[in-house]
């Protein structure tokens, strides 16, 4: 299609440029689009395909989920399963252990990580830099390479199997304050300076001038946190053993194992365990694009 | 600067050792700032990482007490043949990821970076599998790959293909179907990445080549492929960290299985280490992986340095 549209352009430049565009371009706004929207609706298709069928064979019974042919369209659309999976598991128990530990998790990352970001982007001291390296340095070392090494020390400590393990180990993450002081070297140091003319403190200077122009960083952040800590598996896989402690992540992995011909039943599970992520991810999806924006690229 | 002004009259003495002050001050803030963060982070990431690297030279289960054995533990990875498969599978896993996920996503950023009404929606279609809670990518996918009434397979045999594979009951299609759920998941956060590089090409190029009778291949070659190259490299380093620390994903999906074709690195590092308790014997395979992955890095970094002279 493509070599069709731009096939008769060697022999008419020699004519006139300009003219000779014109024709081309009156088809290509009509070809173009066309084209494009069927590329769009295939991507599409392949995307959410399996969000489809997880949806609509959330409504069905169990043995109506794995037919031939594919029945994309429930016969009778069973909304009792959402109703029948708060009996079969303690769903809301643990949709409320999710929600809590991806909240703390949240709220600390943001307090020490924008804290600490202003020390090493605003504030001029020797070791400075080679402290950041430090942070940078350990960004770079996969977590599951020393994943061992700090379950030794939680164990050592006794905090396997309650919270503290896994808020621990994720709300000091090296990738908030590298996150938060990507951003605030975009802001001038002219503005800090003139604070301090002013007579406001380091911490005044922070509070009052810096956080609220990095709201979008802290939105970014905010939202990154709670869907990687809501979305988490292995933590609580690994230090969470009591049920009345799970996830909701866990609380359906479990279920799948015991029930694996629920098919409707397990399918319900994971659209209740996806619906808070996706609506916090339409809330906030500019901030998201943004975050992995100026984390990935600028770095 | 203001202040350097405002000093300058008092003379030089008083300066040196006021100036001495103020370093000392902002040292103190520094640090009172970048405090709360780092006891967390020195205690929690730091240490273990650190430890991470000594206990592979140390014999320690959770049984007996650590005593250092230089490099017995890396000898017995040479004779362990869970640690030879587990390498082999990682290996096949990056070897699909990688190249698989980088072309979905620029397919994906190519195709939705127009300015077409409706294409905002898109782009939040290709990005939400990645926010998706893995557990619910892992049940949804392990349905879809049902040998006898799967979708995938019986859009296979509607296409006319028979003898179709079992996929996750089968060990050699396992983790075939495991790349596919991968590259699903992860084509959307990379295309982000590339969003933005193509974002950032001069539009004056395209037109330019337009002008010089250039067809969309020839703009996509020699304008589009070019421009994205920072992204690229830094898209083919965090793939390759990425494939390489595989865990989760396995876990829920297949748990290694059936039989070892799914076991990778990571795993084998989670079952020595934390199910068996031999912390150094792990901690050696997970030294292993990490210097892989940094290799590997590396070597992308240097050929990305000589592509750029």
């Amino acid at each position: 299609m493509t070599a069709l549209r731009t096939a008769p352009e060697p022999t008419a430049r020699p004519v006139g440029p300009p003219p000779a565009t014109k024709p081309r371009e009156r088809g290509s706004r009509f070809v173009r689009p066309v084209a494009t929207y069927t590329a769009l609706i295939v991507v599409a298709a392949l995307v959410l395909v399996p969000f489809a069928w997880m949806v609509s064979s959330s409504l069905k019974r169990d043995n109506e989920v794995l037919t031939v042919p594919i029945q994309w369209i429930p016969e009778e659309f069973r909304w009792s399963n959402f109703v029948e999976i708060w009996d079969r598991i303690p769903l809301a128990t643990y949709l409320g252990n999710s929600a809590f530990l991806a909240l703390t998790i949240t709220l600390l990352q943001l307090l020490t990580g924008s804290f600490a970001a202003y020390g090493f982007a605003k504030v001029k001291f020797p070791g400075r830099d080679a402290l950041f390296v430090a942070y940078i340095a350990t960004i770079a070392v996969p977590w599951q390479a020393y994943m061992v090494p700090q379950y030794i020390m939680m164990q050592n400590a006794g905090l396997t199997n309650t919270y503290w393990s896994i808020i621990l180990l994720q709300a000091f993450g090296a990738f908030g304050v590298f996150l938060m002081r990507q951003y605030y070297t975009t802001i001038p140091d002219e503005l800090c300076e003139a604070a301090r003319m002013d007579g406001l403190t380091e911490y005044g200077i922070y509070w009052r001038i810096i956080l609220p122009l990095s709201k979008p960083a802290l939105a970014s952040l905010a939202l990154l946190t709670f869907v990687n800590t809501w979305n988490d598996y292995m933590g609580p896989f690994i230090y969470l053993t009591s049920n009345e402690l799970w996830t909701v992540q866990l609380g359906i992995r479990s279920f799948v194992g015991q029930y694996d011909a629920e098919f409707a039943m397990i399918m319900t599970g994971a659209v209740v365990s996806v619906l808070p992520i996706l609506v916090v991810f339409l809330l906030g999806q500019r901030y998201f694009i943004r975050g992995i924006a100026t984390s990935g690229l600028k770095g | 600067m203001a202040n350097a002004v405002t000093e300058a009259p008092r003379g030089a003495p008083p300066r040196g050792s006021a100036q001495k002050r103020r370093k000392r001050r902002n040292t103190l803030i520094g640090w009172s700032f970048i405090l709360p963060n780092f006891v967390g982070f020195a205690l929690f990431t730091l240490v273990p990482v650190i430890a991470a690297f000594a206990l592979a030279f140390l014999e320690w289960d959770s049984y007996s007490a650590p005593e250092w054995v230089g490099l017995d533990n890396f000898a017995e990875m040479l004779e362990d043949e869970n640690f030879r498969v587990a390498l082999g599978n990682t290996l096949y896993y990056a070897a699909g990821h990688i190249p698989l996920t980088l072309m979905a996503a620029l397919g994906l950023a190519i195709v939705l970076n127009g300015k077409l009404r409706g294409v905002g929606f898109f782009r939040t279609a290709a990005f939400f599998p990645y926010v998706t809670s893995l557990v619910a990518v892992a049940v949804v996918w392990r349905m879809l790959f049902n040998p006898t009434a799967g979708p995938v397979n019986q859009f296979l045999a509607a296409v006319g293909f028979s003898d179709l594979p079992t996929w996750l009951s089968s060990t050699d299609w396992a983790m075939p179907a495991v790349i596919v759920t991968s590259v699903w998941r992860d084509m959307g956060y990379y295309m982000v990445l590339y969003l933005a590089g193509l974002q950032s090409i001069p539009e004056e190029y395209y037109e330019a080549a337009r002008m010089d009778g250039a067809n969309a291949w020839h703009r996509f070659w020699h304008i589009t492929l070019p421009s994205l190259r920072p992204t690229t490299f830094f898209v083919l380093v965090m793939l390759t960290i990425q494939s390489f620390k595989i865990l989760d994903l396995i876990v829920v999906m297949t748990d290694g299985g059936p039989g070892r074709s799914t076991l990778v690195l990571a795993q084998l590092v989670y079952r020595e280490g934390i199910v068996e308790g031999h912390f150094g014997y792990s901690s050696a395979i997970a030294l292993v992986l990490f210097v892989i992955v940094l290799s590997v890095t590396v070597v992308q970094f240097r050929l990305n340095e000589r592509r750029n002279r």
